[in-house]
């Protein structure tokens, strides 16, 4: 923020980056290497709606259009869903080897969102790991970073912590990683994890 | 490049911009009408003038650095950590992310009056904090809007903007007292020349006065277009302009009911170590207005209608 937005008491609404996601699916396959995560199929992006008509047009053509590539390869239609926050999360589930088609699903959205000059409103997008043992990993890439970071739920609202350092040095080189720790915010619940 | 729903409001900028500007020349004023005055008597008051611009930056700097701590203390509000407070913590975290900045500390204060406020030198020093009575009475998608409307604060660098701004009214409060000690114990010993001193010094209270009280309604004024513009940023960043609308109304209403003292009114010095959230005076003479900190409920609800038909268009 420049002098004068700082003087005249404004700020400019934080832009997403989208194209880092692409890295995910190369990303994915250290990650089974190294840590014997493999991706479930199920991603989310997680976005702030806004208030009045043209929104909800918005989010509406984008479940259309999720719905429509998931039916011609075969995968899941679209699951929306709210949290306590009152964030929506849109999930989109895919066979658990096609994270490429995955990824362009969740790309599809947040362009859809960016396209219609919302692109402020995206909050964060998920993909969702699991290993032998059944432990759960999320990746969760930060639109306005455009870094990612893990989180590894376990019961009871606590943080495998451990698991998360792990994956940062597994992965750690083949991902833009979110260097402030203090960012890593928990998303407890987050649908399809 | 999508287009923008964000598009800055120029009518609130021009406004600010001219108060700010006005604030500029007072000040400008103020320093010539002293160089003017002291370069015609002694040494003595460019001593005084001296000794009172240092006093007056040390109060301001301190101030600055400790506003976190000292508006905690005020508070009676602590620190509470993600476990304490997961539900309060969630929603910063989020708010923080899509605004892409630092997440603050969060505190909570156990008085039941509901009031929210933002405070600390810099974003990486900054606290959040909200009382048990707003916590009770706004549900969380209100609640979420006076969060906002808080970090838009932090955003904004309105507790450095605002201790800047105060530095003329400290500098002029603090120069009207010196004037007044040295005139009362300066009395008694009169010779010719100690008669012109007493004069200057004169001089410099009546200059003072005046640049005091311009510069504290330019103050006011100021204060109150930056709730406006954290209302609106705030709005614009949770896209739900009608939670922080009723918010507003909510806390005014009970607002009414408890005695109007504002923690900052207590003491001039002390009105900008933080920038609380809520108005406490609704409305009210015209009198009350120019002298409030913050806008009119009316005016905040108008300002906000305007960013709910900036959102809702296509």
């Amino acid at each position: 923020m420049g002098l004068f937005d700082t003087i005249l008491g404004r700020t400019k609404p934080a832009q997403p980056k989208l194209d880092d996601l692409f890295a995910l699916p190369s990303a994915a396959i250290t990650l089974d290497a190294g840590a014997g995560f493999k991706p479930t199929g199920s991603g989310s992006v997680c976005f702030r709606s806004v208030e009045g008509r043209s929104f909800s047009d918005v989010e509406k053509d984008v479940r259309d259009l999720l719905n429509v590539s998931s039916s011609n390869e075969g995968g899941l239609p679209v699951e929306v869903s709210k949290d306590s926050f009152g964030y929506t999360w849109l999930v989109s589930s895919h066979m658990s080897d096609d994270l490429e088609a995955l990824v362009t699903d969740l790309h599809a959205v947040n362009s859809a969102l960016v396209d219609n000059g919302f692109g402020p409103q995206l909050l964060c997008t998920l993909v969702s790991f699991r290993d032998d043992q059944e432990r759960r990993l999320g990746l969760v890439y930060l639109f306005k970073r455009g870094t990612f970071y893990p989180f590894a739920p376990l019961a009871g609202e606590r943080r495998d912590n451990a698991l998360e350092m792990q994956v940062k040095g597994v992965i750690g080189d083949d991902l833009k990683f979110e260097p402030d720790l203090g960012r890593w915010f928990p998303v407890w619940g987050a649908p399809g994890l | 490049m999508a287009r923008s729903r964000y598009a800055p409001d120029r009518g609130l900028t021009a406004r600010m911009t001219a108060t700010m500007f006005l604030l500029g020349l007072v000040f400008v004023v103020f320093v010539g009408l002293i160089i003017v005055i002291g370069a015609a008597s002694k040494a003595s008051i460019a001593i005084i003038v001296l000794f009172v611009v240092v006093l007056g930056g040390g109060m301001l700097i301190g101030s600055l650095f400790y506003s976190d701590k000292i508006a905690l203390r005020t508070a009676g509000a602590r620190v509470v950590t993600p476990e304490e407070a997961p539900q309060l913590h969630g929603m910063v975290d989020r708010i923080c992310a899509l605004a892409d900045m630092p997440k603050p500390q969060v505190a909570i204060s156990d008085s039941d009056i509901p009031n929210a406020f933002a405070t600390g030198r810099n974003a990486d020093h900054a606290v959040l904090c909200v009382t048990r009575g707003i916590q009770r009475r706004l549900d969380d998608n209100e609640l979420e809007g006076v969060l906002a409307h808080e970090l838009s604060h932090v955003a904004h660098k309105d507790v450095q903007v605002m201790t800047i701004a105060s530095f003329l009214a400290i500098i002029a409060g603090l120069m009207i007292r010196m004037a007044f000690y040295s005139e009362l114990f300066g009395g008694g010993r009169r010779s010719n020349n100690n008669q012109n001193a007493a004069m200057m010094m004169f001089a410099i209270m009546a200059v003072s006065i005046v640049v005091y009280a311009v510069s504290f309604l330019l103050i006011r004024m100021l204060s109150r277009y930056r709730e406006l513009a954290a209302d609106r940023s705030g709005a614009l960043l949770t896209g739900q302009p009608s939670a922080l609308k009723s918010a507003l109304v909510k806390v005014s209403t009970e607002m009414a009911r408890i005695p109007t003292r504002d923690l900052r009114a207590a003491e001039p010095l002390n009105a900008f170590f933080f920038a609380p959230a809520m108005a406490l005076n609704s409305g009210g003479a015209s009198l009350s207005k120019i002298f409030s900190t913050h806008p009119s409920l009316e005016r905040r609800l108008a300002e906000l209608d305007k960013v709910q038909q900036q959102l809702s268009g296509h």
